[in-house]
């Protein structure tokens, strides 16, 4: 009878489509419930959140011009993928301090949501488009662009389907992000960038941080490269440091409460830019 | 021309691994913020400028040429960049448009970048770009005549070069990502300071892997011995490859704790670069604002 030691599984931060540990090195001790160390999860520091902004600058204007038939596609296998792997994820979540059949909710809600922006990507820009009634010879259209890199600050509790409310309607919208995940539930934060990685998400569009709110949030509210902050959760003090800071560069910002995760599709406007065009109507 | 080939070989072997872990260490090297504000402007003022690209027009020149002079328009107390490095035919442009400047005008010539002319028109394109006004050039070997042994050829090409020269500080570029071992980039290095360098520069930048920092090393610790056994003080130029900050510092201390501190200035270190002028403007801004920058704020040469 062969006795194994069993492999414990390192909690890392997912950049640019790898999972690095942080360059800093330090880790946190979490605690689920009743105090048990349930794992090591990376303290993420400055230097981390830059070089995922590096990373997601670099993917964004691809994963923009893919077609949004193809970003459904990616979206869906997103939730096809957290489909197969709901009961370890209905697991981590446990782990993490969740009841049961609270976490099994959890999850299928997930996957619910990411099929339902999935179907978003290739509809948003005609619900949400427009031709201009204008008094002259010229077609006028106005349609939704993305607007680039985003930092989406993760609500702490939903663990798993408040990121991935912050990140899907990011995704169909053609944006890259940023996320720093819940302090409390970073463990399926990480889970799920397996999930991503797995989906054929092109690495840099997503990226994963896991860390502390202070040490993280002043930098991503000051990053010049960031083009907007999507925050689910955040307190008073929180909110006034993104806004002051978002002023910089004019980061488009959009604050949200920790459980606002229904699938609005308005979420996914929040951070696109109109882009209109007048076009000559051919003259007879 | 009395210069005949040195007795060579009498450059020494590289030892391949102790020099990447010598580099290891260099890269490990933890700087304080205040000195690293001083590295980044010290590697901000010994850049080459460079664009070598067949797209080139007078236009994107003469704007290079204003971003030499004033690297970062938001912070006029940078120091201006070491110089400007274009294709012959367009250094009359460079040079009026750097007139009254400190900002030197350097030229690629030989056939460049890969060399494979015959010796005359070379030295004429030399001839030519000093007398629309280079104040250096950069030259290339004959690769092929190096790796078949025919030093003496190399060694001649790059004393006629230096003569075509005239008062022009002659820049010898090794293309060390065709020279395949150390051994080679060491004696080729050799070669050239004998035979008359005023710098040795690593790479064209069109072949890859360019200016690694071993290479870098060997050429350093070349320049070492040539300076002990004669005297003369021989430049250094790592070009190619070299596009964020923290990698030009790593060449800087690499510089400083094989060369010293004589060679810390512009006048005996280059960086033949491009995209790390922004990128050593984007640290430097983060340093004095404490927000990290976006590339898109930056003049995209």
């Amino acid at each position: 009878m062969s006795t194994r030691i069993p492999v414990l599984k390192t909690y890392k931060l997912y950049i640019g489509g790898q999972f690095p540990r942080t360059e800093s090195g330090r880790a946190i001790a979490l605690e689920g419930r009743g105090g048990r160390h349930v794992a090591n999860y990376c303290r993420a520091s400055r230097k981390d959140l830059r070089n995922a902004v590096v990373a997601a600058r670099k993917a964004q204007s691809g994963w923009a011009g893919k077609t949004a038939y193809l970003r459904g596609q990616i979206l869906y296998r997103t939730a096809e993928m957290l489909e197969g792997r709901a009961a370890q994820f209905a697991e981590e979540l446990r782990l993490q301090g969740d009841s049961a059949s609270g976490a099994r909710k959890e999850v299928d809600a997930a996957i619910e949501l990411l099929i339902h922006y999935a179907g978003w990507t290739d509809k948003y820009t005609q619900v949400f488009g427009t031709v201009n009634p204008v008094a002259s010879p010229h077609f006028n259209f106005s349609v939704p662009e993305p607007t680039g890199v985003i930092g989406v600050v993760a609500p702490e509790s939903p663990g798993l389907l408040g990121l991935v409310a912050g990140v899907a309607p990011l995704l169909a919208g053609g944006n890259a992000c940023v996320v720093l995940a819940s302090a409390t539930h970073p463990l399926s934060a990480v889970t799920f960038a397996e999930v991503l990685n797995d989906s054929d998400l092109p690495g840099g569009v997503v990226n994963i941080l896991t860390g502390l709110r202070q040490e993280i949030l002043p930098t991503m509210a000051t990053h010049k490269d960031i083009d907007g902050i999507a925050a689910y959760g955040t307190n008073a003090a929180e909110q006034t440091l993104i806004a002051e800071n978002a002023a910089l560069n004019v980061k488009r910002v959009a604050l949200h409460p920790a459980d606002a995760l229904d699938g609005d599709p308005f979420r996914i406007m929040e951070f696109q830019e109109i882009k209109t065009t007048w076009h000559p109507v051919a003259i007879r | 021309m009395a210069r005949t080939t040195p007795t060579p070989p009498d450059s020494p072997t590289i030892d391949a691994v102790g020099l990447a872990e010598r580099v290891a260490r260099f890269k490990a090297r933890s700087l304080k913020a205040a000195s690293k504000v001083s590295a980044l402007k010290l590697a901000l003022s010994m850049i080459d400028l460079t664009t070598l690209e067949g797209r080139d027009t007078p236009g994107k020149v003469r704007q290079l040429c204003r971003k030499a002079v004033r690297p970062d328009p938001a912070d006029p107390s940078l120091p201006h960049v070491a110089a400007v490095c274009v294709y012959p035919t367009l250094v009359r442009v460079a040079k009026d448009a750097l007139s009254g400047t400190k900002v030197r005008v350097a030229s690629v010539a030989t056939a460049f970048p890969s060399g494979q002319a015959d010796l005359a028109p070379r030295l004429d394109e030399i001839r030519y770009a000093v007398a629309e006004g280079a104040d250096e050039i950069d030259m290339v070997i004959s690769r092929g005549k190096f790796l078949c042994g025919d030093h003496a050829a190399v060694f001649d090409e790059i004393a006629a070069c230096k003569d075509a020269c005239g008062e022009a500080h002659l820049k010898v570029i090794l293309e060390t990502g065709e020279l395949h071992t150390y051994d080679n980039v060491r004696r080729a290095s050799d070669l050239a300071m004998e035979a008359g360098a005023d710098f040795i520069k690593t790479s064209t930048g069109k072949v890859s892997p360019a200016a690694t920092p071993e290479v870098t090393l060997v050429m350093l610790q070349a320049i070492q011995d040539f300076h002990a056994r004669t005297g003369r003080m021989v430049g250094m130029k790592p070009a190619g490859g070299i596009r964020d900050a923290k990698t030009a510092v790593t060449f800087l201390v690499m510089l400083r704790e094989t060369l010293g501190p004589a060679w810390l200035t512009p006048e005996w270190f280059r960086f033949g670069a491009s995209t790390l002028t922004n990128d050593i403007l984007m640290q430097l801004t983060k340093q004095r604002t404490g927000h990290y920058q976006s590339a898109r704020d930056y003049t995209n040469d």
